[in-house]
């Protein structure tokens, strides 16, 4: 039996400190006050005194409420029972089922040898041109979706998560509305999808810590998953959340902060969870999806700025379509080289002229007069976002690249197009 | 291990606080002992009885009153017969066969040796009983791979020594004592084929350091041509993500003209290294018919490791190119990324409760990375032969913007400047440096007054350029435009380079001065063309058929073939040559 301490020191933000003894780094303890109980996580020692950081918040505890250690780190049950379950932060289930008490595992595990890994292959096909023709999304990848707030990538997810063949798709939700945590759960629910998924969700309104716990918790879960061979889809949305939680915590914790009151470690921060993406040689993979919210669409703001230098690449939401300028798939040239001969170059190709296109239209917007040149981009742009940064268009990759190919052939002559000879030879459409 | 005691008293992220009795080290290697496992940290600062140490591993689980062991040690690696081919993270812990024993996740307080102490080596002796030897100097050689590995006498050796008893050829292991060396005073000194050096301190058992001043072949033409790179030298490449730092690292750590190339993947993504790791043994490279990994050492501590590590990793690296520079080899050090070390020291400093400076980097951040680039080097050792370690680092600044202090930092220090362009590279315009603001002081392999002739090229069709933005182009001359259309060509058939095409990824130094002629041709032709319209579309015509010559063989038929098409259609409407460009020529045929 673990001793109990009565007596709490100090409390500021989440943080308490009680002194106590033979408690280690990174134990959970139990906090029993008025208001129910809440887990704890132990944050710093010095000497005696232990600070912990409770998942339910400070609000209510007094200082003579009970903390009891339980000499085991945060951890939580794994089995194929979770699948079609839904969770909180802390892993208490949130839809009235039963809790979950048996096999449990510790989360925020050690990282992966990169010895172990293997080098990505698997495309993923989404059925959207813009990822599966320009940004090709590859199994084991790690990408964030840039977006302002109030662009539809909750959606967005939801659909490439029904299209994506993957076995199990886990969706930690952070500071999730409760609107779009509805959402996701009616759309997988009619898509089919639900019995295959398991939700992890922290709303807005619960608790700031068990936001920080998300990430750990569905990674730790997919992690088991891939081991068994599954290949497993990781939805985070929102990651902006959790890193401003992480700001929060930071700056209770009176850490100095470093950029915008970030603390200095939010790139190791994100790494850490975002690294767990990896596709393990003779078992499954996890692919990470997540949504980074750019406070004021400013793709310098720290949170999105150290998500692009961990992740591989980014796709950017704007207006309701994914961008071609910035949106970019780092792994794409891992599997487009295997779809079809014309794919890389018709892509840089299309991606060209498009640039050349916004210099017309901006060319144009300040009133200058249009050259044949011109002309021909302005009717080139106008197709090109038509046929293939709708989002809503769900075509094959295949036929997208015949629609590249159609759309070039309409707009330009061969030459225009700075496409190599060969391949004008093979793929030109013939009239 | 020494005599002194300690017990932890405080643990915040990874640093912890330690009670001692007795001696201790500034930054000497001690031992959190947490249950059965003992986890490497080193001492970082130390207050009356107190030392903060940093931890190199998750300190999860670690309680108040551990035993902590202190080793009176620094921080060192392990240097020998071995080393290249290695995968190690950033403490020189070999991570295949880390994996061999722990699966696929790195299991903390697992310290492997980092050479192989039972594989035998080819021993010759180079030295015989009497002769007197120095610290550096080769008691004798063994073969790695294509390279001779010196056996050398262990760089802390300071005195002058002479040889007692030295080994006959035979092979050995690593611990075998090969040779004896009488001191000064008279005390015998055991030499063994490996020694450890501590990481922070620079090899310097060389006898002077040369002006570095030939150029160092990357095959990426807008470096060599433009921006180039010397033997020796150090150069930074900063750049948002997304702009391809990464690649152009890869593409240079495949093609560069040297020996060995290092690869220090420093707090970037691990899928990164993986495309090194399984390439590259299986990648051969043309100089020496053997494969990539033969002359690689990778070391790879990637971001989500421990950070404390992360911190090592950049000095285990240069620290072993340094010990094959001692053996008259070129070195080629890639650092991926200085920022995420740089961070690293943020954090440690964070944790200390340092003054922060700028961006909350701590104070010392600016002479750290000016000691870190003074590293490289070439040098003229005892025996006369020439060695180098040449140091590029990538710097991911913040938010893409230069003005950060760790880009600031290193632009003081190194030699060349390859900044890359988010403009660039959202143009899908690779490698995407930009060629007016990246700078060198290194002389390239082409003629400097034709590569200034070019530079001027783009800089005049970027006003141009600029100045059709506000004017249009109907009122832009058609003399103006030209330019524009040039330097546009220019940076279409030269500077812009397919990396995954077999042939134009990698062009020869030859094949760059051929091309360039002819590329200067056309920049310094007055062209007979009569409007915009026609210079448009002819400059298409060049441009595709440039475009398909970079992808032919070098020397082949059909390069030849293209080659004479070009020359055709430059033909056709050539009316002159610019004045300043006919004096260039003359000054280089008459040279």
């Amino acid at each position: 039996m673990r001793k109990v301490y009565s007596k709490i020191e100090s409390i500021a933000g989440n943080v308490i400190t009680v002194s106590a003894e033979g408690v280690r780094y990174g134990e959970l303890a139990e906090v029993s006050s008025r208001h129910g109980k809440s887990l704890a996580e132990v944050i710093r020692l010095k000497e005696d005194k232990v600070s912990l950081q409770v998942f339910a918040g400070s609000r209510g505890i007094s200082t003579g409420d009970e903390v009891r250690f339980l000499g085991h780190p945060m951890r939580v049950s794994f089995s194929d029972n979770l699948l079609g379950r839904i969770f909180d932060g802390s892993g208490r289930p949130r839809d009235g089922g039963t809790e979950l008490v048996e096999n449990l595992i510790e989360i925020g595990g050690p990282s992966v040898n990169p010895a172990k890994r293997i080098i990505p292959r698997k495309m993923v096909r989404t059925g959207i041109p813009m990822i599966d023709l320009f940004n090709s999304l590859v199994e084991s990848q790690k990408l964030p979706i840039f977006s302002v707030s109030g662009e539809p990538y909750n959606p967005l997810l939801a659909r490439i998560a029904m299209q994506a063949e993957v076995d199990i798709i886990i969706l930690g939700g952070m500071g999730l509305k409760y609107d779009d945590y509805l959402f996701f759960k009616d759309t997988l629910e009619q898509g089919g999808a639900l019995s295959r998924s398991i939700f992890f969700v922290h709303t807005a309104s619960d608790p700031i810590v068990e936001c920080l716990l998300v990430p750990d918790i569905s990674l730790a879960v997919a992690e088991r998953f891939a081991l068994k061979g599954k290949r497993v889809l990781v939805l985070l949305t929102d990651m902006t959340n959790f890193a401003d939680a992480l700001k929060e915590i930071a700056i209770t914790m009176e850490q100095v902060p470093s950029n915008r009151g970030y603390p200095g470690d939010l790139y190791s921060q994100l790494a850490a969870r975002y690294e767990k993406a990896v596709d393990f040689e003779g078992a499954g993979s996890i692919t990470i999806l997540g949504v980074t919210t750019m406070p004021g669409d400013d793709v310098t703001h720290p949170i999105p700025d150290n998500t692009g230098y961990i992740t591989e690449g980014q796709y950017y939401l704007r207006n309701g379509r994914i961008e071609p300028f910035g949106s970019l798939s780092r792994l794409k040239q891992m599997v487009n080289k295997d779809t079809r001969a014309d794919h890389r170059a018709l892509m840089d190709a299309m991606i060209k002229l498009y640039a050349a296109y916004k210099e017309s239209l901006e060319k144009k917007s300040m009133g200058f007069r249009m050259s044949e040149w011109d002309n021909k981009l302005l009717k080139y742009g106008a197709i090109f976002e038509k046929e293939m940064m709708d989002l809503s268009v769900n075509i094959p990759l295949e036929q997208a690249l015949d629609n590249g190919w159609r759309i070039l052939a309409e707009c330009f002559t061969k030459e225009e197009t700075g496409l190599r000879s060969d391949l004008i030879a093979k793929f030109w459409p013939v009239k | 291990m020494t005599e002194t005691k300690g017990r932890v008293v405080g643990v915040n992220g990874n640093m912890v606080t330690v009670a001692f009795d007795g001696l201790v080290t500034m930054n000497e290697v001690a031992y959190v002992v947490v249950g059965e496992k003992k986890l490497k940290s080193e001492v970082i600062r130390i207050r009356g009885n107190l030392a903060d140490l940093q931890v190199f591993e998750i300190t999860r689980g670690i309680g108040v009153n551990d035993p902590v062991e202190f080793t009176g040690e620094l921080l060192s690696v392990r240097l020998g017969p071995g080393l290249l081919q290695q995968i190690y993270d950033g403490l020189q812990n070999p991570l295949p066969e880390l994996a061999e024993k722990c699966g696929f996740f790195l299991e903390r307080g697992v310290y492997l040796s980092p050479l192989s102490e039972k594989k035998t080596w080819a021993f010759t002796p180079t030295v015989k009983v009497g002769d007197v030897v120095q610290r550096g100097d080769a008691v004798g050689t063994v073969p790695e791979g294509i390279f001779k590995h010196r056996i050398m006498v262990p760089f802390s050796f300071l005195d002058t020594y002479t040889v007692k008893s030295i080994l006959p050829s035979g092979d050995y292991r690593i611990t075998d004592t090969v040779a004896e060396l009488v001191d000064s005073k008279g005390n015998i000194h055991p030499i063994t084929m490996s020694f450890e050096w501590p990481v922070k301190r620079p090899i310097t058992a060389y006898a002077e350091r040369l002006r570095p001043d030939k150029p160092m072949v990357t095959k990426i033409r807008i470096i060599d041509t433009f921006i180039p790179v010397a033997l020796g030298g150090t150069y930074c490449i900063p750049g948002p993500f997304g702009a391809g730092k990464t690649v152009l690292q890869q593409v240079t750590s495949r093609n560069a003209e040297v020996d060995i190339v290092i690869i220090a993947a420093c707090g970037e993504r691990a899928g990164e290294v993986v495309d090194t790791l399984k390439e590259f043994p299986l990648l051969i490279d043309p100089r020496t018919g053997r494969t990539l990994m033969e002359r690689t050492v990778i070391i790879c501590n990637t971001s989500s490791m421990p950070v404390a590590a992360r911190e090592s990793s950049v000095y285990t690296a240069v620290t072993i190119a340094e010990y094959y520079r001692q053996m008259g080899l070129h070195v080629l050090l890639l650092a991926d990324s200085t920022s995420r070390w740089a961070q690293a020291m943020r954090e440690m400093s964070g944790r200390l409760e340092e003054i922060p400076g700028e961006e909350a980097f701590p104070a010392y951040l600016e002479s750290v990375i000016a000691s870190f680039y003074e590293r490289a080097g070439i040098v003229r050792l005892r025996d006369g032969s020439i060695g180098s370690v040449t140091i590029g680092g990538t710097v991911s600044p913040a938010g893409g913007n230069f003005e950060e202090p760790v880009t600031q930092a290193t632009l003081k220090v190194v030699g060349a400047f390859h900044g890359l362009s988010r403009e660039r590279s959202d143009a899908r315009k690779y490698p995407a440096i930009h060629p007016l603001e990246s700078w060198s002081k290194y002389k390239g392999s082409v003629n400097k007054e034709m590569t200034e002739y070019g530079r001027d090229i783009l800089f005049r069709g970027n006003d141009v350029a600029q100045m059709m933005k506000v004017v249009g182009e109907e009122g832009t001359s058609l003399e103006d435009y030209i330019v524009y259309l040039k330097s546009e060509f220019l940076d279409d058939v030269y500077l812009q380079q397919d990396s995954f095409d077999p042939v134009d990824a990698a062009v020869s130094t030859e094949r760059q001065q051929y091309v360039y002629n002819l590329i200067f041709d056309v920049l310094s032709t007055i062209f007979n063309l009569e409007s915009k319209e026609e210079a448009r579309k002819y400059f298409n015509q060049l441009r595709q058929k440039f475009r398909d010559w970079n992808g032919t063989e070098w020397e082949s038929e059909e390069f030849a073939g293209k080659e004479k098409e070009i020359r055709t259609l430059i033909a056709e409407k050539k009316k002159g040559t610019e004045e300043l460009a006919l004096e260039i020529l003359k000054k280089v045929s008459g040279s």
